[in-house]
């Protein structure tokens, strides 16, 4: 009996765009190997904030909130 | 997992300025006393006052709005309905969210419609103008900074207050260091005291980062318009904030460093006016003489020879 395979991927949710990236990664750094600022998106999981400072969890769902504005 | 400071809770952020982690509760405690410690710091405004907020329905002026509410301070609010839809009906968004908040808490929110007062919407005088480049926000800041003023003067109100942020205050210095705008530089400050004919103004939210603003509105619940200004893509001022995001995420603590000591400079007067050695930099103001609002040429203020320009008058004229 074959099991199903757990994901060694979280996800990074960001504007509608979906990006995967490897689990224990740092949210930060993820965000960083993504090409984003870390300092300018607040990570949201399960509707609550966590530090960027997190590791990600295989199958992680990370919202990206960016905070910049200005015009 | 990193823990909160003060009673070892998961985090729910951490500031590597401040080289701090608090949980949701003890952060938005930690928010609404540094922002208590910045008005009196600042020497910004006192209970006595009458305080008029001004809100665009976004993260920043909902935040400072709700935490002066807390606070106990006389706050009223003043959304500009400034007429811009850009497919996704901007404006009115805005306004819905702000009237939304200001009900939810009791609070009084004056509107000034601009379409309705003057006959245009900040797209339309822009382009009519033809000032801005294709892009209304010269203008958009023309128009929000006199109706603000004229509303705080006209009712009565000891203060204006904005939600101008660190990065805000951070991006605007930094671009008038590149030009060396020095008229600009010495003005700048988290209060700017009352002028004849202008109302002080003060910036409650100065020493929080823009995330720190964007975090106490998620963890307080508050609804804003997460949409960017459909004229803000592209802004010479979002581009500021996100290279010095990137020099922040190398150096922790450098946004802050440049504004704090920028202030410190100012107070030990490195910035004087070269021809007086007793006195800092002054602008010399007039007034406008259609409105009254003191401007920085004689004759008639900036607003006013907008409005002119494009034919338009205020409905009450």
């Amino acid at each position: 009996m074959s099991e199903t395979p757990t994901p060694k991927t979280a996800t990074l949710k960001l504007r509608g765009k979906t990006y995967t990236v490897p689990a224990g990664l740092r949210i930060r750094e993820a965000m960083q190997r993504l090409g984003l600022t870390p300092e300018s998106y607040l990570p949201v999981r399960d509707g609550e904030l966590v530090p960027d400072d997190e590791r990600l969890k295989a199958g992680d769902v990370i919202r990206l909130v960016a905070v910049i504005s200005g015009g | 997992m990193r823990k909160c400071k003060k009673c070892g809770a998961p985090a729910v952020m951490y500031m590597r300025q401040h080289r701090l982690g608090l949980c949701k509760a003890h952060y938005l405690e930690w928010f609404v006393a540094q922002t208590e410690r910045s008005i009196r710091r600042y020497r910004m405004f006192t209970r006595d006052e009458k305080v008029l907020v001004a809100v665009s329905g976004g993260k920043d002026s909902l935040a400072v709005w709700d935490v002066l509410w807390r606070l106990g301070y006389q706050a009223d609010g003043l959304y500009i309905a400034l007429g811009i839809d850009g497919g996704i009906g901007y404006s009115a968004e805005s306004q819905r969210l702000s009237q939304a908040f200001a009900a939810e808490r009791g609070l009084t929110l004056h509107i000034v419609d601009i379409p309705g007062e003057y006959g245009l919407g900040v797209p339309e005088l822009a382009r009519r103008s033809r000032r801005g480049k294709g892009k209304p926000c010269a203008v958009c800041g023309l128009v929000k900074r006199h109706e603000m003023n004229r509303i705080a003067h006209d009712m009565g109100y000891d203060v204006l207050v904005t939600g101008h942020n660190l990065d805000d205050e951070v991006a605007v210095l930094f671009g008038n260091v590149l030009q060396w705008q020095m008229g600009y530089i010495v003005r700048q400050g988290p209060v700017l005291p009352a002028e004849p004919g202008f109302a002080r103004k003060a910036k409650p939210l100065v020493r929080f980062y823009e995330r720190e603003t964007a975090a106490y509105a998620l963890l307080r619940g508050i609804e804003y318009i997460y949409d960017e200004c459909p004229f803000a893509q592209g802004a010479k001022s979002i581009y500021y904030k996100e290279l010095l995001n990137r020099l922040e995420a190398e150096r922790p603590g450098a946004k802050l460093q440049f504004y704090v000591n920028f202030l410190k400079a100012k107070e030990e007067g490195w910035f004087r006016d070269p021809r007086r050695d007793d006195a800092p930099v002054q602008v010399v103001l007039h007034r406008c003489e259609s409105c009254g609002q003191p401007t920085t040429a004689p004759g008639k203020c900036a607003f006013c020879r907008l409005m002119d320009q494009v034919g338009a008058a205020p409905a009450s004229a």
